[in-house]
């Protein structure tokens, strides 16, 4: 399992009610279930991931995250995970209010374009960055609104989000992100994990 | 064909009041089962019917001496595995393989034809609820059918939310749609407009309404199948011949192919059953039974949903399985779902779909192992 994987499972507390947004082949899932008795569902747009989540005995709905998020109440899931995908929405705005409408809390991470390579790769390549956590072409990829770091702990300040924990991700290191180590953060962090209630 | 002999029922001796108000008692129900009960009694899944089909559910029907209607899903090691699942499937009451129904004869002798009561999937699923006892059955492991056997599953849910471990609602829906109840109408129409329909009497009269029941089966099996899935196997296929004939033979391999499949129904189906579950569906309303809010349906249920459908299904889309998910997600219950990707129309839950008796063997073996 990812790295990423490991640091969102220590974000949540045993026995704990958690959706899965884009929870792709279940093993996120699957670890969560095992380890953490967690009652975990996963929601996800690939007919092919949906099957491998059922193989794997866990509860998937099959649908699209910006149609149906909408049939869950208020409140009704103690975390909700939205995985690398954020990006990939026509309208992540509304996403995230409905992943926080949904759940008490809400578990974001985000490839960050703000990572030194990314400026690397655009600024002497000239060609729009290919890193591990961006592997597709511009022609190709499924990301559509691609933030750094610091836009979206900007963003999610200037619409009252409280966070709770914000960490950076690169390889194995885990670090926090603050106010003040934000600028180094999102030049040397692959990935931002944030943990926020709204 | 000796149709009694091979047939099991269960003489229910409780009376059972139905929803038009009359009740009925001392009524039989005609059963099957497949693999064997565990000492646990905690291995039996209950599958329901759809309109045409009966209790013989897999291997060769005895009656019909054809293949049981889901011999694709149900048998050893397939995705409903008799090797290790107890399956048990009744035919409805008001249906014709041996369950009470307008055939029968009332208490002075004289078959029902319509004097049968008109019946309900309420009453329907109420009816089977017996057969629980009758096996010594506290909880089933899981409750399964496709179409108006859906439509059963999430009634037998609603009425006995503590009785399934699971749920799996195949290609159905909670509300018989405006053109559902359309298609069924047709049905009707043809039959009771035979002249040999004799308002319902023709066992008496020695006659057999055949024709209209072809005519409603035909336009029915039009709506079990997709535009593409006819195009692909029949497209403009000639029957038998060179050219047009220029008459009203059969020229096209559809129309033999739907006069065929009429023909064999009336074999094998009785006419006046025919009306009276083609009506229990059209009075289907799981929603309005809660005052329009189809999730108090379930809100007593711990049991754990899997809602299945298909891409070509036009006649129990999508949309209406999901609203059932969507009602269920409502209340946080437990469930999932799937679509499957199929050309075979609303049939594809009775065909060869690999990606669906996958899902379907799949949620149910790995379900019974946490048990």
């Amino acid at each position: 399992m990812k790295n990423e994987f490991q640091v969102i499972a220590d974000l949540i507390e045993k026995d704990k009610k958690v959706l899965d947004v884009g929870c792709a082949d279940g093993t996120l899932m699957k670890f969560l279930k095992d380890n953490k008795n967690i009652n975990i569902r996963g929601l996800e747009i690939s007919k092919e991931k949906v099957q491998e989540c059922i193989a794997k005995g866990l509860t998937v709905i099959e649908g699209n995250a910006e149609k149906d998020l909408k049939q869950f109440p208020d409140k009704s899931f103690d975390y909700v995970i939205l995985s690398q995908t954020l990006q990939a929405f026509l309208n992540p705005e509304l996403v995230l209010d409905e992943l926080l409408r949904v759940g008490k809390k809400a578990i974001v991470t985000i490839p960050n374009f703000g990572y030194w390579k990314v400026r690397f790769h655009l600024l002497f390549k000239g060609t729009m960055p290919i890193t591990k956590t961006l592997p597709d072409e511009w022609y190709n990829t499924p990301n559509l609104h691609m933030c750094t770091i610091k836009d979206f702990f900007h963003f999610v300040k200037s619409k009252d989000i409280k966070i709770f924990k914000s960490l950076a991700l690169n390889n194995l290191n885990k670090s926090t992100i603050n106010q003040s180590n934000l600028g180094v953060k999102n030049l040397f962090a692959d990935l931002g994990i944030f943990l926020i209630e709204k | 064909m000796n149709k009694e002999k091979n047939i099991k029922t269960l003489t229910v001796k409780k009376p059972l009041k139905l929803d038009c108000g009359k009740t009925i008692k001392d009524f039989p129900i005609a059963y099957e089962t497949y693999g064997s009960l565990n000492s646990k009694k905690d291995n039996a899944i209950l599958v329901f019917h759809a309109l045409t089909g009966d209790q013989f559910v897999t291997g060769i029907n005895p009656v019909t001496n054809k293949e049981g209607w889901w011999s694709y899903a149900v048998g050893p090691d397939k995705a409903i595995d008799t090797n290790k699942y107890f399956v048990i499937c009744s035919n409805v009451i008001g249906g014709c393989m041996g369950s009470y129904g307008p055939s029968h004869k009332d208490p002075d002798q004289k078959i029902f034809g319509t004097n049968f009561p008109v019946i309900t999937i309420n009453d329907m699923v109420n009816a089977q609820y017996n057969l629980l006892d009758h096996f010594g059955i506290d909880k089933l492991f899981s409750i399964t059918g496709g179409s108006m056997g859906g439509m059963q599953v999430l009634q037998f849910i609603s009425n006995f939310p503590d009785k399934s471990k699971t749920v799996i609602p195949i290609a159905t829906t909670s509300s018989h749609s405006a053109q559902n109840i359309a298609f069924n109408e047709l049905g009707r129409q043809a039959i009771t407009a035979d002249s040999n329909w004799r308002d319902g009497n023709y066992a008496s009269n020695d006659t057999n309404p055949g024709k209209g029941l072809a005519v409603a089966r035909m336009a029915a099996h039009i709506t079990y199948l997709s535009k593409k899935g006819l195009q692909e196997k029949f497209g403009r296929k000639l029957q038998e011949r060179e050219d047009l004939k220029f008459g009203f033979d059969a020229d096209f391999q559809i129309e033999s192919y739907l006069r065929y499949q009429g023909s064999v129904f009336v074999d094998r189906f009785d006419a006046n059953s025919y009306l009276y579950i083609t009506r229990a569906m059209d009075y289907f309303d799981l929603a309005k039974q809660f005052k329009g809010n189809l999730s108090e349906a379930f809100i007593n249920t711990k049991a754990k949903f899997f809602i299945i459908s298909f891409t070509s299904d036009w006649l129990y889309p999508t949309q209406e399985n999901k609203d059932i998910v969507i009602a269920l997600n409502s209340i946080g219950a437990d469930v999932g779902f799937v679509e499957i990707v199929s050309d075979k129309g609303h049939d594809s839950f009775l065909l060869d779909v690999p990606d669906f008796l996958s899902a379907l063997k799949n949620f149910l073996d790995k379900s019974y192992e946490e048990n």
